[in-house]
């Protein structure tokens, strides 16, 4: 009995989590946001997220093809795109955005730079900011049952009183999948159990976010006014569902924190100095540039190394 | 009080169930005995036998040849029947001593006589150890009475009893805990008279409550022992992660334990001492745990080293399904058999047959940078960063991020869900920077 086996190095077991299992996680948690976006929004909100899902995956699939690439749609990460970009489309947002923004993230953003773990900005989120750049008018129409008017964000920014409760449940304006806190927190407990995230960043980040609006937001310690800031815009989905992305955050743990606690000071300054009454989108991107600095200062010590001397113990 | 234990790690399968529970069986060799001079680091015995000698049980085979290196004692009686380069679990070819088994067991003079380890020197106990040819059996393989020799004895602080048996599937350790734990205590009572001021840890981990208890009781009212519980998880058992569970110090690769007071000794090998120190036997059998889905009754047994594995499957009652994969030792750190037809070393501790060979099944995708392989690392590197530069066979990067400091255990490859083969690469870069070390 010779020559019967195969060789290879250890080790010889492997877990069962893999790139595809995570993905699809990530699909399944973001389900319930997006069911509740369609309950809010309507048939439109649900056209819109079939479409980018659909557009995603395919642009993905043809991109390979043509390039004679491995096809890898089956490892559900064009598909977690595609939902994302949904949810943080307005419900009003035609085919033709979505259309627009899938072939956007999925080729520019993410097969350009060389496919899945070498973009340095999250797809779905890039695409949106080109679309909002691009069409800013469209993309911020919100209207829930045909009316239209303002997100309880710009109505906090505008000081007008929001009502917390509604905006936790979610049945206020915004986009697709942004508006009900409580769904997403469905979604994200599941990411937890399931380990796929770990609570570092969105921890980091609404801590340090909810540091910063307490102390300049200008309305001392008013707790209504923290819950709002907190549920209200795209800050629970960016939170627990965008700059968890493994690709464009940090791999070390300490640059996990760091990279929290820079977007919770990145949005608390473009929410309450900005502009705009949002700005998790674009504190979630330009953190995404920082990542590679991040994790350069980050590196752990190695066990049984002191770091000053970079000697023995 | 919780476990102790360390940061990072892994919880795989741990498939202990399998064999944990059957008595170890003493199994008699059918074949030859191949010993080959090469059971240990450092430099091979040197046979001091010639074909055609008639031998007796724990007669001396193979001299230890330089400071490094170990004695080889036959386990049977019989006739010299060659001195040939043979297969070793390594792969390679390597020079051992073939023995024709006459099977009356017949041992040399003095062997089993009973020694009171209190009368002896430390000098002699040392020598005795040496004599017996005993070597690190948690799979390294170092020479023992070189570790009970460090330079300077009086700072020792502790004495470990490595019984982690952190790697799946293996349950050798946990059988003798059971079954012999009288000599695990009796051992490490004789190593605590080579250091008068170390104190005696059992380090074993939380999911062998029946061990924990077995030797619980046993060292009730020795002053200078205390069983460590562990917490279970891999790689608990490799000896930087014991160290520092049980007492809290950390060593890297360019320091030996006792640098920080600590010696540390497997299971095996501390019953090993015990009976060359006090039974006068030498080491001349192992306990290996033959088990994995594709075997009838996976159980440990007691083996004379030299034997060929091949014969141990047919103990544990042949296949039950196609392996599709044999490993030398465990899943995580063991070798992958190309061919059975070796032999059963000082430090061989299992034989796993798995049915499904979960490494050949998936082939590598990108990395999405999920940092599993971070948090898993034992050694708190960057495995992810050191696979870039093992890729671009850059050495120098690979070694400003530590990469030295890994030990291979494998726990970035297990979790990695991208299925990068970083332990792998990690291998071969470590062993062409060693090799151009040596060259230098
Ligand atoms: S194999 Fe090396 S790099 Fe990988 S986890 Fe183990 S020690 Fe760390
Ligand atoms: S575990 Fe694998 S996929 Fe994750 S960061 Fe490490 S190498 Fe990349």
């Amino acid at each position: 009995m010779s020559n019967l086996l195969n060789v290879s190095a250890s080790p010889h077991v492997r877990s069962q989590v893999t790139t595809r299992t995570i993905m699809r996680d990530v699909a399944i948690a973001l389900l319930p946001a997006a069911a509740f976006g369609v309950f809010n929004f309507g048939m439109k909100a649900l056209i819109t997220i079939v479409t980018c899902v659909a557009a995603s995956v395919l642009s993905e699939y043809i991109y390979e093809k043509l390039l004679g690439k491995p096809i890898t749609t089956s490892d559900y990460s064009a598909v977690v795109t595609g939902l994302l970009l949904a949810m943080n489309l307005p419900s009003s947002a035609p085919v033709w955005m979505s259309l627009i923004g899938s072939v956007f993230a999925i080729i520019v953003v993410k097969q350009l730079f060389g496919g899945l773990g070498q973009n340095f900005m999250n797809p779905a989120l890039a695409a949106r900011c080109f679309l909002l750049i691009s069409f800013t008018g469209r993309m911020t129409d919100f209207a829930v049952d045909g009316m239209t008017g303002p997100t309880p964000l710009a109505a906090l920014k505008a000081g007008e009183s929001v009502d917390v409760a509604k905006m936790f449940l979610g049945t206020t304006q915004g986009t697709i999948g942004e508006t009900s806190a409580v769904f997403l927190l469905i979604g994200a407990a599941y990411l937890f159990v399931r380990k796929v995230i770990s609570f570092r960043i969105p921890c980091a980040y609404l801590a340090a976010f909810a540091v910063f609006a307490l102390i300049f937001g200008g309305r001392g310690f008013d707790m209504n006014y923290l819950a709002a800031q907190l549920f209200g815009g795209g800050l629970m989905l960016g939170a627990f569902f965008m700059a968890t992305d493994y690709v464009t955050s940090p791999i070390t743990p300490m640059g996990q924190i760091v990279f929290g606690v820079v977007l919770g000071i990145l949005t608390g300054i473009f929410r309450i100095f900005g502009g705009s009454a949002e700005g998790v989108s674009y504190a979630i991107i330009f953190s995404n540039l920082l990542v590679p600095l991040i994790e350069k200062v980050t590196i752990p010590t190695p066990f049984g190394i002191r770091k000053e001397t970079g000697h023995a113990k | 009080m919780s476990a102790a234990t360390f940061k990072g790690g892994i919880h795989p399968f741990e498939g202990k169930d399998l064999s944990k529970d059957l008595p170890t069986r003493v199994v008699l060799p059918k074949g030859d005995l191949v010993y080959p001079m090469s059971q240990h680091i450092g430099a091979p015995a040197k046979p001091v036998v010639a074909v055609g000698d008639r031998v007796l049980v724990g007669q001396r085979i193979g001299e230890a040849n330089g400071f490094v290196s170990a004695n080889i004692c036959s386990s049977v009686s019989g006739k010299v029947k060659a001195i040939e380069k043979r297969l070793m679990v390594s792969g390679a070819m390597g020079e051992a001593v073939v023995i024709e088994n006459d099977g009356e067991y017949t041992p040399v003079e003095g062997m089993g006589k009973e020694r009171d380890y209190t009368k002896l020197t430390k000098e002699e106990i040392r020598q005795y150890v040496k004599d017996a040819g005993i070597v690190g059996m948690g799979g390294a393989g170092f020479p023992t009475h070189i570790k009970l020799t460090p330079k300077d004895e009086n700072a020792i602080d502790y004495v470990l009893v490595n019984g982690a048996e952190c790697e799946p599937y293996l349950t050798s350790d946990y059988r003798m805990m059971l079954e012999e734990p009288e000599k695990i205590v009796g051992g490490l009572k004789v190593i605590l008279r080579l250091f008068d001021k170390a104190k005696g840890l059992i380090c074993i981990e939380d999911n062998k409550p029946e061990a924990i208890e077995k030797l619980n009781s046993l060292v009730k009212g020795e002053e200078r022992v205390e069983v460590k519980v562990l917490k279970t998880k891999y790689p608990q058992g490799a000896e930087r992660q014991v160290i520092y569970a049980a007492t809290g110090r950390s060593i890297n690769s360019s320091m030996l334990p006792a640098d920080a007071g600590c010696i540390v000794n497997n299971v095996d090998t501390v019953i090993s001492i015990y009976m060359a120190v006090c039974k006068s036997t030498p080491l001349i059998r192992r306990i290996v745990t033959v088990t994995g889905e594709a075997v009838k009754t996976p159980q440990n047994f007691n083996v004379k080293t030299g034997t060929n594995y091949a014969e141990l499957i047919e103990e544990a009652g042949g296949y039950i399904s196609e392996p599709a994969k044999i490993v030398s030792g465990g899943p995580m750190m063991g070798m992958a058999l190309f061919d059975i037809n070796v032999p059963v070393t000082k430090t061989s501790s299992a034989l796993l047959c798995l049915t499904k060979d979960g490494v050949a099944e998936q082939e590598p995708t990108a990395c999405i940078r999920c940092g599993r392989c971070v948090e898993a690392c034992p050694s708190k590197l960057v495995p992810q960063k050191m696979l870039e530069y093992a890729e671009k066979f850059d050495d120098e990067g690979f070694q400003r991020l530590y990469g030295m400091e890994c030990y291979e255990c494998g726990s970035c490859t297990y979790v990695c869900p991208a299925r990068r083969r970083l332990t792998q690469a990690f291998k071969q870069t470590r062993r062409s920077i060693l090799d151009s070390r040596r060259k230098k």
